[in-house]
């Protein structure tokens, strides 16, 4: 197969929901932190510590804050590729969560110029554990896609795994689960997308790493 | 009974018991009287105590039976706790206590609380040696009754902390609580004269010889007497002495009724013993005249003992003990004999009444079951109050539900006749003990006395879960009708169930003023709860002003080494020198400079330590709990000077006020002060040590605001207090020629910060109108048009960040941001009011205020400063809950900031600040029976000390949807709804926030109705305990914050919200429920003594037109405002007595002030009205509403079970819910 539209929206999913991805860990680790404040109980009742405490938390909200619109519109970015590319089925499963991004999106309160994330909303066990909840959603959701793109849409689009460096025996054939789980197992070594694949991978390990 | 009696406190009846036992009991009889009411308490509980003593032979223990006769006093009912103590330590204390203990189970109750604080009376010396112990005994029931009262006997409770210790031990034992439970169920039967009785108290044998090997060695004849006279109660055969608590057991034992319950259900063979016992001791009873209480009660009970053994046959045999009983409710003949023993009481005669029948049950045994017996009492003599319309209010739930329904007239009726009676009685006598304790007491000495008798209807409910029977239900189950209920709402005010414990824990509980949950008994689950329907949650109100606070200075303060939990009553000790956490379970040691007690300078008992002994102290924090030394207090006021704000003329009333309580402004010798005004420039105010006189300096540049001279601004209040005095004379005529219209609050706020960034401390602004200059500027959004919109209500939030922003640099600077709103015009109050709630401050708002155009605001203003000024005030606190593992919070309301997911940072705390949190049940609470709440609150005081209060409260775990329904405080239920409502019209939509609302009602009751009542369904079921839920919803639809459809300012609305967040429990459910008095004929009739002034207690009129006659005067209370709503018709002598003017016509349209008229009608109308304003955060302004003046509109608006064009009538309401249930 050529190099057709369709193969360079999955390329470029690949490569935003990998950002994506780490955009939902660092959530995560937001969120966590702003849980638990590591202080002993005596220091968290001093009042040098409330400053920072605050502080941090004013900071992390903020970054928090900046992250939103990137992560919708990256996401809505996909939709809109996957719209053009015809790809229903990739589309199909996005917009659930292109929907409940516009939902986040619109339904704050009216008349206040915050999107989400202002520290006294945010800090309320409730909200904090559903926003954990949501991102570690998230971070599945992304996870899974990250892996659909990378195997399940080469193979149905044929971008350059098999077609352009070593054309193998369903390269014509509309990919099946079966081809596809074949495919993904026994990558031929040496293709551009066995190495895209295995970079990908070590990126999201260091990455993990480095995180945690 | 006499809840303002024993007010004194729980620990204070712990300390008594052990040396004054008797005299305790008389403080239990005496419920009300202060000093003479425990006397007369005494006595009739020492005459019964008499008799019961000959008999001797009963084991205390068993005196379960007996319990029956504490049913008419219901107060009495705490008699569990001692029990309980005594299975603890029950060998160290009993043997001496014992011997007093027996005489005087009858007065128990009422005397106990007073008992305590003047130690043994000599009244007991009537009943003989065994008297004083009773009395006791009573007392410590008593305790439990009274928690709310805990304060005051402070001293006292370290005297007697053996008993406290004990309870407290037994509590934190899984075993006494269970039993305390069930006990609780049975206890309601027991209520229900025909139930229970028959069963036995086994259990308590057990649980003693369990628990209190201790209490083995000691066995004591005497017990057998007081039980005999009780009223059989106890039959235990055990020969352990029981301790004095035990005693005290016997005499709630009335509640032994239930306790017997218990045992049927627990031990055979003790119920075998028991009968055995009770026979004797109804003999015995018999046998001794003169007794005369003691007689009828224990010829009642001893009826009931004979029946014990065939439940059948028992329950006809209550049946003819209430009718017995009735007389004995009747108190009177009783009393009668109480004055003769102690004739110088009339008033404790009443009080000693109830308390002598609850106090027959005294006999009960020490263990734990006869704690729930003791919550058996509480369970009648709820009911008996609840029969009679107290004038006074009533503290339990049921005695407002019993006058409602004539349907529990079995119980109710034989009880109820004594109650009405008994109730004025305890009241007088509250008041005269008031007296005794500290000022502020007297008034919670009356809610004391009452709030016994809640605990009552707890414990029905919780009983009637339990029951094993077919026994009655428990008040608060008793399933209500509420559409064919027409007088829903009880005659006295409603007060805050007690949860189901025993009475040990019950004394030890922490006041509900201070700290309530929506459910007092918590489900097991969080599937029950969801099947429940009900809201869970905490009110709090930790600084309130107390009268007696145990102040604990130590070098060590005892904590749990993994979950951080200070040690609380409720902890158990699992020998002298380890105790077990009861939040998190973990063993810890106790240290050495624990086992010292100061107060009783004894060693080895950490029990007894006054940490153990209350749920509420204070601690004086060592240095570890300080990483910079305590701030001081510093005051910054930035007052806005603009055109607006010099014509409304806020600025004389503030210098005057300021000049008046400069030196009575919380604070040491570091006190500071500053001042800083606004239009559109902002002014400085350099009041350096030295200066001639005070130095303006103008800072125009808005938009980079700097501190000219940072170091001279704040100032020390002493050293330059002639400056800050010519300031103030000064400042009221430095801008009446001002034209600057405009006003820059945003970069005054940021100087302020700038200012106050060093040192953190108080911050008020005054405010006049919209700011239109610099940083944080606000447009009006209100559309004048859409006030009375039904559909949306628009701009409840912020509409701009800068001033929540403001509030988060404020807080972590330490800094509170008070706001003033003196406006005429809308000044978008949802956004400014930001800088507030995050930063912890309060809120005052003031409509339409003009010095001279509107007195009554002014006058408000005044007021309000002065207590605004001269409070309390806490710097850089930090508070955390705690709760019991498998319990988590979420979500807290209030002001303040969450700093971690449970630390609410405040910069200032103030003592009426409330907050509310909610809570879920994470983990299946199966392993527990009991579940711990512990609030601890960290500031500076304003003397520069750190302290830590701490305030603890038990609640027992529940595995049945009906002990759920049974334990609703349906006022707590309410508040955390309204808090949960504003959150909710703030997130999505006010329409949504009305919806679940109503949806709240609709659920909890067809969940009530299709898993508890098998009634048809056809007609609306609540249970006793919700009865008020409608209503309540009712009201905070019509509430101005939840109102569409009428006409409400966006300023006003948003206002009432910010209240409804931050105003503890009482003062919100006067927002939201007004109360309504007649007043025109006030008589002494139920009047309470309050600092040697009679206060009448008129009955409470449900707010509907129909209660409004046109002869009549009503006085409404809605919490900040009083009107006065005067008929056409009205009597011309009440006119002219209290108003000052000779007929209907010539009263002028605005009047606030009564006029003080040396008539006895005047009199009365302005004692009841100052009682009513007293210890309010916000002083309430008076109108005098004439029938057919323009004003009267005002005050119809809260007829709130009345039709508006807008909103559904009461009965409406109901047929609509009802509708949504069948759909």
């Amino acid at each position: 197969m050529a190099f057709t539209f369709a193969a360079f929206c999955y390329m470029l999913s690949l490569v935003l929901c990998a950002a994506l991805i780490f955009f939902a860990i660092w959530h995560i680790i937001a969120f966590d932190e702003l849980r638990t404040d590591f202080k002993s109980p005596i220091d968290q009742c001093n009042p040098v510590h409330a400053r920072e405490r605050l502080r941090n938390i004013e900071r992390i909200c903020f970054l928090l804050r900046k992250l939103v619109l990137p992560e919708y519109s990256i996401h809505s970015l996909f939709c809109i590729m996957f719209l053009c590319a015809q790809e229903w089925l990739t589309l199909g499963l996005n917009v659930p969560l292109l929907f409940y991004h516009f939902w986040r999106y619109f339904h704050c309160p009216a008349d206040s110029s915050e999107l989400a994330y202002d520290p006294p909303a945010v800090m309320n066990a409730d909200t904090l554990s559903y926003c954990q909840k949501e991102a570690w959603c998230k971070l599945a959701f992304y996870l899974l896609s990250f892996f659909y793109y990378l195997y399940w849409a080469p193979s149905t689009a044929r971008p350059f795994g098999p077609s352009l460096v070593a054309p193998s025996p369903h390269v014509s054939i509309r990919g099946t689960r079966t081809e596809t789980l074949h495919g993904s197992h026994a990558p031929r070594r040496g293709t551009l997308g066995h190495y895209m694949r295995v970079l990908t991978i070590l990126l999201m390990v260091c990455n993990l790493v480095l995180i945690r | 009974m006499s809840a303002p009696a024993e007010s004194p406190h729980p620990a204070a009846s712990a300390r008594i018991p052990p040396k004054l036992g008797g005299a305790a009991a008389s403080g239990a009889a005496a419920p009300a009287g202060p000093g003479p009411a425990p006397h007369q308490q005494n006595g009739p509980a020492q005459n019964q105590m008499h008799v019961p003593s000959g008999y001797g032979l009963h084991p205390q223990n068993y005196i379960a039976p007996s319990g029956h006769y504490p049913q008419g006093p219901g107060k009495m009912t705490s008699l569990p706790l001692d029990s309980q103590c005594g299975d603890y330590y029950s060998g160290l204390y009993i043997v001496p206590t014992q011997n007093v203990v027996t005489p005087n189970t009858a007065n128990q109750q009422p005397g106990a609380q007073q008992m305590y604080g003047r130690g043994p009376p000599a009244p007991h010396i009537v009943g003989s040696t065994p008297g004083p112990f009773q009395g006791a005994a009573s007392s410590a029931s008593h305790l439990h009754t009274s928690a709310s009262q805990p304060y005051s006997p402070f001293v006292n409770h370290y005297s007697s902390p053996a008993m406290y210790s004990a309870n407290s031990s037994v509590a934190s034992q899984g075993f006494p609580s269970t039993c305390g439970h069930y006990a609780m169920s049975t206890v309601s039967n027991a209520a229900y004269p025909s139930v229970s009785y028959p069963s036995l108290p086994a259990g308590d044998p057990y649980g003693q010889q369990m628990f209190t090997s201790q209490n083995a060695p000691t066995v004591r004849p005497v017990r057998d007497n007081s039980f005999s006279g009780h009223s059989t109660a106890i039959s235990h055969s055990s020969p352990l002495p029981p301790p004095p608590s035990h005693q005290y057991h016997q005499q709630q034992s009335l509640s032994g009724c239930s306790t017997l319950s218990w045992s049927a259900s627990g031990l055979p063979s003790t119920q075998d013993n028991l009968l055995r016992n009770h026979g004797g001791s109804l003999a015995t009873a018999n046998s001794n005249p003169t007794n005369t209480v003691a007689d009828s009660l224990s010829c009642p009970v001893m009826q009931n003992v004979q029946p014990l053994k065939s439940s059948p046959v028992v329950s006809s045999v209550l049946s003819g003990a209430s009718s017995t009983r009735t007389p004995p409710a009747a108190n009177r003949p009783v009393e009668p004999v109480a004055s003769v023993t102690q004739p110088s009481e009339l008033l404790q005669q009443k009080g000693v009444d109830s308390s002598s029948t609850t106090s027959s049950a005294s006999p009960v045994p020490n263990s734990y079951d006869a704690l729930e017996g003791g919550s058996y009492p509480d369970m009648l003599s709820s009911s008996a109050s609840s029969p009679a319309p107290d004038p006074a209010p009533e503290p339990d739930p049921a005695p407002a539900s019993a006058p409602t329904a004539p349907q529990p007239s079995k119980m109710a009726k034989p009880f109820g006749y004594g109650y009405p009676t008994l109730q004025p009685g305890y009241q007088n006598a509250t008041a005269p003990l008031n007296s005794g304790v500290p000022p502020s007491s007297p008034v919670y000495s009356g809610f004391q006395q009452y709030a016994q008798y809640p605990g009552m209807n707890q414990l029905s409910s919780s009983l009637g879960g339990l029951s094993l029977q077919s026994s009655p239900q428990p008040e608060s189950l008793r399933p209500v009708n509420l559409t064919q209920e027409r007088n829903i709402l009880p005659m006295t005010p409603v007060w805050a169930p007690v949860p189901n414990l025993n009475l040990d824990l019950k004394k030890l509980n922490c006041s509900p003023d201070s700290f309530r949950c929506t459910l007092t008994n918590i489900p097991q689950t969080q599937a029950l709860l969801n099947k429940a329907k009900l809201p869970l949650g905490l009110l709090l109100h930790p600084f309130r002003d107390l009268t007696q606070l145990p102040v604990i200075t130590s070098n060590t303060i005892v904590r749990c080494r993994s979950c951080r939990t200070y040690i609380n009553p409720f902890v158990s000790f699992i020998d002298q020198r380890r105790w077990k956490c009861n939040l998190c379970y973990r063993v810890n040691d106790v240290p050495e400079e624990f086992m010292y007690n100061p107060l009783t300078r004894s060693y080895g008992e950490p029990h007894k330590r006054p940490e153990v002994q209350n749920s509420t102290v204070e601690f004086i924090a060592s240095s570890d709990y300080m990483l910079r030394p305590p701030q001081p207090a510093v005051y910054l006021f930035v007052l806005d000077v603009s055109h607006n704000a010099v014509e409304a003329g806020y600025l004389t009333i503030l210098c005057q006020s300021l000049l008046e309580n400069l030196d009575k402004l919380p604070g040491d010798s570091r006190t500071r002060i500053g001042f800083m005004t606004f239009d559109s420039t902002i002014h400085f105010y350099n009041l350096q040590e030295g200066l001639s006189q005070p130095q303006m300096l103008i800072v125009s540049d808005i938009d980079d605001v700097f501190l000219p001279t940072p170091d001279s601004l704040l100032v020390n209040l002493y050293e330059s207090k002639e400056l800050i005095k010519d300031l103030l004379n000064a400042l009221p005529n430095m801008f009446t020629n001002t034209r600057e219209t405009h006003s820059a609050l945003g970069p005054a706020l940021q100087a302020a910060f700038k200012l106050m960034s060093p040192t953190g401390g108080r911050v008020s602004v005054f405010q006049t109108q919209l700011p239109s200059l610099g940083a944080g500027l606000l447009q009006s959004r209100e559309d004048p048009n859409q006030r009375s919109s039904t559909k949306v209500v628009q701009h409840l939030g912020p509409a701009t960040d800068f001033y929540k922003k403001l509030a988060l640099d404020c807080s972590g600077q330490q800094t509170a941001v008070d706001l003033f709103l003196l406006s005429s015009q809308y000044s978008d109050l949802a956004s400014l009011a930001c800088m507030s709630k995050y930063s912890a401050g309060c809120i005052y708002y003031y409509p339409s205020f003009h010095y001279t155009h509107n007195p009554s605001q002014a006058e408000k203003l005044q007021k309000d400063l002065k207590r605004y000024l001269t409070r309390k005030i806490g710097f850089e606190a930090v508070m955390r809950i705690r709760c019991t593992k498998g319990l988590s919070m979420h979500t807290f309301h209030g002001n303040f900031f969450v700093r971690s997911t449970d630390l609410l940072s405040l910069a200032n705390i103030n003592p009426d600040a409330g907050f509310a949190v909610q809570l879920s049940i994470e983990e299946n609470l199966t392993d527990t029976s009991l579940v711990c709440f512990q609030t601890a609150l960290l500031y500076t005081s304003s003397k520069g000390e750190r302290r830590i209060r701490v305030h603890t409260l038990c609640l027992p775990v529940v595995s049945s949807l009906a002990d759920v329904y049974a334990g609703v405080d349906v006022q707590a239920a309410i508040c955390l709804l309204a808090n949960m409502a504003v959150d909710r019209s703030i997130s999505s939509s006010l329409s949504d926030a009305r919806d679940a609302l109503v949806n709240a009602v609709v659920d909890s009751l067809s969940a009530y109705g299709s898993t508890v009542s098998n009634l048809q369904h056809s007609a609306l079921i609540a249970p006793s305990s919700l009865k008020l839920f409608p209503l309540y919803v009712l009201a905070l639809l019509k509430q101005k914050a939840f109102r569409t459809g009428t006409s409400t300012r966006l300023d006003d609305r948003v206002y009432a919200m910010c209240q409804i967040k931050c105003q503890p429990l009482v003062h919100l459910m006067k927002m939201i429920h007004p109360n309504l008095y007649r007043i025109d004929r006030l008589t002494d009739e139920g009047a309470i003594h309050v600092n040697d002034r009679v206060v009448p207690q008129p009955p409470l009129q449900k707010l509907s037109a129909e209660k409004l006659t046109r002869e009549g005067a009503f006085l409404m209370d809605c919490g900040s405002v009083f009107y006065i709503w005067i008929g056409k018709s009205c009597d011309n002598n009440f006119i002219e007595d209290v108003l000052g003017y000779p007929n209907f016509a010539s009263v002028p349209q605005k009047m606030t002030h009564l006029p003080e008229l040396d008539t006895l009608s005047s009199e009365r109308a302005r004692s009841f009205i100052t009682w009513l304003r007293d210890n309010r955060p916000l002083s309430p302004v008076l109108h005098v509403v004439k029938d057919e003046s323009p004003a009267k509109t005002e005050f119809f608006q809260h007829l709130i079970e009345d039709r508006t064009e807008a909103a559904f009538s009461y009965y409406e309401f109901l047929l609509h819910i009802q509708q949504q249930i069948c759909k």
